[in-house]
């Protein structure tokens, strides 16, 4: 087995914990994001139509990298820079409205917060499950669309409430449809966990990168990485046949 | 049959659909359509394709919103109002779902949940509509498997079994709700010509038990011989309507004739 000195496997045990978690969070928000932007663009609400579909088309199109530095490094100055703003906008508002400073004086003890550090880890989370949210957003859409609508219907007749159609009927049969697409998001999702080490987030890309530098070996280190992220998603894969195979339960198959 | 005279207060018709008007975007499917099934009804609808039958069938349960009319079932009258833009929809959403279980819908496509056995197909809408136990619901369904001969089937998804079969599944899946109407959409269109009779013999049966069925179909047969009312629909109006043996013996309009003629062959 490699040696890897000093450093020892620990330290990317550790950081591959901290991945697996990102992962599993982000895939937590990007599922819920992703049904909701699915839901509302298949809603009869043009609002609703119209969110999602900025939503999707904004986050698809812009690389991860650079929204995961906006939303850190941006989001940190604009939480911090609100206070300010949000006081300068209530004077604005007090002398137009005869005021004076009363409302920017009645207000101010609620907006010092002093200065926020924007938690990596969170910020990572977030972004990432935003991100993956728009993608799964439309694999959830097309997995909705694909669904019998005779089934959807019967459920209509037979009294069902939307919400029971939707849990006892339409997500059971759009799981099938939904599968592979979702499998495929996920594993992007995992490894695109690696980018939050340039935001300073501990996880196991960082970490190996800091044993590489410091021992001049990042083959070693690097290889590591990659064979963890390959158990990783080698036991998704597995996981997902087994998923696959359970929601296709009453499905014939091709003799 | 003088079923709109005979209805007197201790008698509450099923269902009376009154002045039933659909249209789709300029086209009018439906241009007043009336019907009234007493208890032990059955009603056949007969017309070419395109004559407005399954979408009537469709505003009675309110899967398609008619633009005017109104729908009463044993009595309760579907609340609808015309809102603010002008448009004629029901006002209470769960008087809708409560009516709905009242009128159980065998479908010409079957629309089985193809994720849920036979046996969960037909427990489903008791347990989660009506709100009966596992234990009910699995009772109930035994009885109307064995009425139905699918209760060997029980544990057989969909795709496994035949067209036939999987009417009739869908058919006890519409007993075990115990309707007080049963709307069949041309449950036999579907069907491979040898599987139609399991089905009609089915439906037969229900019939001789009073149940009171509306019958969207093209099989003539079973209009004739088991209906207690037979209703030709044209253009989206009523151009026949009376007992079987009138209506089939003594047509009215020569666009019955016709009809007959074309199905006759």
């Amino acid at each position: 087995m490699l040696d890897l000195e000093g450093y020892g496997y620990g330290i990317i045990v550790e950081g591959a914990g901290v991945t697996l978690f990102v992962a599993l969070s982000s895939l937590f928000i990007a599922v819920l994001l992703g049904m909701t932007a699915a839901l509302a663009k298949l809603s009869n609400s043009p609002t609703a139509q119209a969110i999602a579909g900025i939503y999707t088309t904004v986050i698809r199109g812009v690389p991860d990298l650079v929204l995961m530095l906006l939303i850190f490094f941006g989001g940190q100055i604009f939480i911090n820079n609100l206070p300010d703003n949000l006081l300068e906008l209530l004077l604005y508002i007090g002398e137009k409205t005869d005021q004076g400073d009363a409302l920017k004086i009645s207000m101010a003890p609620y907006l010092d917060w002093g200065y926020i550090d924007v938690n990596p880890m969170i910020a990572g989370i977030l972004t990432i499950g935003f991100i993956f949210g728009a993608y799964m957003g439309e694999t959830f859409r097309g997995a909705i669309l694909a669904v019998d609508r005779g089934m959807l219907e019967a459920g209509t007749a037979y009294g069902m409430s939307k919400i029971q159609i939707t849990r006892r009927i339409l997500i059971p049969q759009m799981m099938r449809h939904a599968l592979p697409g979702f499998g495929n998001n996920w594993l992007v999702l995992m490894k695109a966990t690696a980018l939050v080490s340039i935001i300073g987030l501990s996880d196991m890309v960082r970490r190996a990168g800091l044993a590489a530098g410091a021992t001049r070996e990042p083959f070693k280190y690097y290889l590591v990485v990659a064979l963890v992220f390959l158990f990783f998603t080698t036991l998704s894969i597995w996981f997902l046949k087994w998923a696959e195979r359970r929601y296709s339960v009453g499905v014939r198959r091709m003799s | 049959m003088a079923s709109v005279a005979t209805a007197t207060a201790d008698q509450i018709p099923a269902l009376v659909c009154e002045d039933i008007h659909k249209s789709f975007g300029s086209i009018e499917v439906l241009k007043g359509v009336s019907l009234t099934a007493n208890e032990g009804d059955v009603i056949s609808m007969l017309g070419s394709s395109g004559s407005g039958k399954s979408t009537f069938l469709r505003c009675i349960n309110l899967l398609e919103t008619p633009n005017a009319g109104q729908v009463t079932v044993s009595g309760e009258l579907i609340k609808m109002a015309t809102n603010k833009k002008g448009e004629y929809l029901p006002t209470d959403p769960r008087q809708i779902e409560k009516i709905r279980t009242k009128l159980a819908m065998v479908f010409q496509g079957f629309n089985l949940w193809s994720h849920m056995t036979t046996l969960e197909n037909i427990i489903e809408a008791p347990i989660h509509v009506l709100g009966l136990s596992k234990a009910e619901a699995t009772e109930r369904a035994k009885a109307v498997m064995d009425k139905v001969g699918i209760y060997e089937r029980r544990d057989y998804y969909p795709a496994h079994m035949s067209g036939g079969q999987q009417q009739r599944v869908a058919i006890a899946r519409a007993l075990a709700m115990e309707p007080k109407v049963m709307l069949f959409d041309e449950p036999t269109s579907a069907l491979d010509p040898e599987l139609v009779g399991e089905v009609l013999k089915v439906m037969r049966d229900l019939a001789d038990e009073g149940r009171t069925m509306i019958v969207v179909t093209h099989e003539m047969g079973f209009a004739r011989e088991v209906s207690s009312e037979t209703i030709f629909l044209h253009q989206g109006r009523i151009l026949e309507q009376g007992p079987p043996k009138e209506v089939f013996g003594n047509p009215k309009s020569e666009r019955f004739q016709q009809f007959l003629a074309g199905n006759l062959k």
